[in-house]
């Protein structure tokens, strides 16, 4: 191995007295203030600026539709195109949920609905959304592609009741999603 | 009227309007600038929304007027909070430190000339509230006992992070102060006296310090004499910047080293009051400036003598004067958001050797000149 011999630059007399890099320094910032008033920072465009600065303004701007496919918003229930609801209540949610965010109350189907053959389905179904952490484990685990993370990500409520997702707000949200496995049916 | 009865009232509508309706409103609003500049500078938006909630009582859009109220908000919000004092805490110390910060920062506002001067009964009424012929001297007088106010509340919180504030700002006042004081005195060589009203009305008719364009013109002496008035503007306004505890010498609050310097312990209105005082500070600083090196509140290019003879030409100089002292508080702002903090010894270094050297040798150069020149 060859040693390097590191030394210590030698400083000019310009930068020894520190003032001119101040003054560039000064220059540095003013430029970024022009930039920024007159809406043109850099960057800007990319990051859907305000008009001042880089800065999106929230309620009004959104980032909504630079969001990528994989983005984990609310978690919600989703029935297919048969308008059928996928959950069969197996649990394995409930169980696997980190923060025991999710609650099933699971219920049989009678025996003369026409989807009868799959036996279960949840007769009360809540998200805490106080407690959730939006892993996305609760996707993952599902074995009927019922249950998805969705793009939203503005849950507000007044009240802790307001926090928790049941089962027909969670179709709402969810609503219809096509192109999954059927594997109760002979539809694809 | 009787001219005492007037002097009277006259005193106090300066006291008044100057100090709680002109300098503290302009303390909230120094802020707000500081906070919207620095997000301008850093391409970020700032305090844009506080206005009024017209919304809260049934109209349909809120008034925003950019954030103008955001000051109001935190004010508010100080006196929303609560005041709490440790018990670990010497009581005494701990509560007179605020307004030991505070009190000098106003006090010093009495001899800064804000306008020329109106007239009200027949009587002519001079825009400072104190004309007294020591304006300079009573000004450092004063604002170094600001320094007691931050050690007293380092020394007295009982914490030591507190305490590093208190006696780093100690330090930096003393090594500062010296190299202040010298680097004023060939401006005051060359006006040759200490009334700060004198000084801004000499300015105003012979052009001012850094900018002596009319009255006199520009002569070879006095462009020979601008180099050591440039050298003590340069000095005297980064020992301001120390004085002030401003950015590149903010060593005594220190956030990132001290948690919050000797103001770590206290809270609400007494946070607020070390706040106000070190704004207050700011703008003293920036007036002294504007007053002793751009010519205060006179106009310049030889049109004061016309305004000044309008009965209330007076407050046309003291719109001026307040415009050039925002803009003074603008540069304060932006040099604070430009530079990082100096280390200590840096600062000590520059203190001792390199600013009160210089100022020293400063005082000769204009000696020099001024006996050539005559």
């Amino acid at each position: 191995m060859a040693t390097i011999k590191v030394t210590r630059p030698k400083l000019s007399l310009l930068e020894k007295l520190y003032f001119p890099s101040i003054v560039k320094g000064m220059f540095v910032t003013f430029k970024h203030a022009v930039r920024s008033l007159r809406g043109k920072s850099i960057g800007g465009d990319s990051l859907n600026t305000s008009g001042l600065g880089v800065t999106m303004q929230y309620p009004e701007q959104k980032w909504d539709d630079h969001l990528p496919e994989y983005y984990r918003g609310v978690p919600t229930l989703v029935t297919d195109e048969q308008d059928r609801e996928r959950c069969v209540s197996c649990q394995l949610c409930e169980f696997i949920c980190p923060p025991k965010a999710i609650a099933i109350i699971p219920g049989e189907i009678d025996s003369d609905d026409p989807w009868a053959k799959v036996e279960k389905r949840p007769k009360e179904f809540d998200i805490d959304m106080t407690r959730c952490i939006y892993c996305g484990m609760c996707e993952e685990v599902c074995p009927e592609q019922a249950i998805f993370l969705r793009k939203d990500y503005a849950m507000t409520g007044l009240t802790r009741a307001d926090m928790v997702n049941d089962k027909k707000r969670l179709y709402e949200i969810g609503g219809v999603r096509t192109g999954l496995v059927n594997k109760w049916n002979d539809i694809k | 009227m009787d001219p005492f009865l007037i002097l009277i009232i006259s005193t106090l509508v300066k006291i008044i309007g100057f100090t709680f309706m002109l300098t503290l409103p302009m303390v909230a609003y120094a802020v707000y600038a500081e906070r919207r500049v620095s997000a301008i500078i850093q391409d970020r938006v700032g305090p844009n929304r506080t206005g009024i909630p017209l919304t809260l009582f049934g109209f349909k859009k809120d008034l925003h007027f950019a954030g103008l109220l955001q000051p109001l908000a935190d004010g508010l919000k100080f006196f929303l909070k609560e005041e709490h004092t440790p018990s670990h805490v010497r009581k005494f110390f701990f509560w007179i430190a605020p307004v030991l910060t505070i009190v000098p920062a106003l006090l010093t506002l009495c001899v800064i000339p804000f306008g020329s001067s109106v007239t009200v009964f027949g009587e002519q009424i001079k825009l400072v509230i104190a004309d007294i012929d020591a304006g300079p001297l009573f000004i450092f007088a004063i604002a170094s006992l600001s320094v007691y106010g931050i050690t007293f509340a380092g020394w007295a919180s009982n914490n030591k992070y507190s305490f590093f504030g208190g006696v780093r700002s100690c330090a930096q006042m003393i090594s500062y102060e010296i190299a202040l004081g010298l680097s004023i005195i060939p401006v005051l060589m060359v006006f040759g006296q200490l009334n700060l009203s004198d000084i801004v009305q000499y300015q105003a008719d012979h052009g001012w310090l850094l900018l002596p364009l009319w009255g006199d013109g520009l002569s070879t002496e006095r462009i020979l004499l601008l180099i050591p008035l440039v050298i003590s503007f340069v000095v005297f306004t980064i020992s301001i910047f120390a004085e002030t505890n401003r950015m590149p010498f903010d060593l005594p609050e220190c956030e990132t080293e001290l948690v919050g310097g000797y103001h770590t312990e206290y809270s609400a209105m007494k946070f607020a009051l070390f706040f106000m005082g070190e704004y207050a500070a700011m703008i003293v600083g920036s007036a002294l400036i504007v007053t002793l090196f751009f010519g205060g509140w006179s106009i310049g290019f030889g049109a004061d003598a016309a305004v000044a003879e309008m009965a209330f030409g007076g407050l046309i100089h003291l719109g001026v004067f307040l415009a050039k002292v925002i803009a003074f508080i603008i540069f304060f702002i932006w040099v604070r958001w430009t530079l990082p903090r100096f280390r200590y010894d840096q600062l000590m270094k520059l203190g001792w050797v390199v600013f009160f050297e210089l100022a020293l040798v400063n005082v000769f150069l204009t000696a020099g000149i001024m006996m050539l020149i005559n």
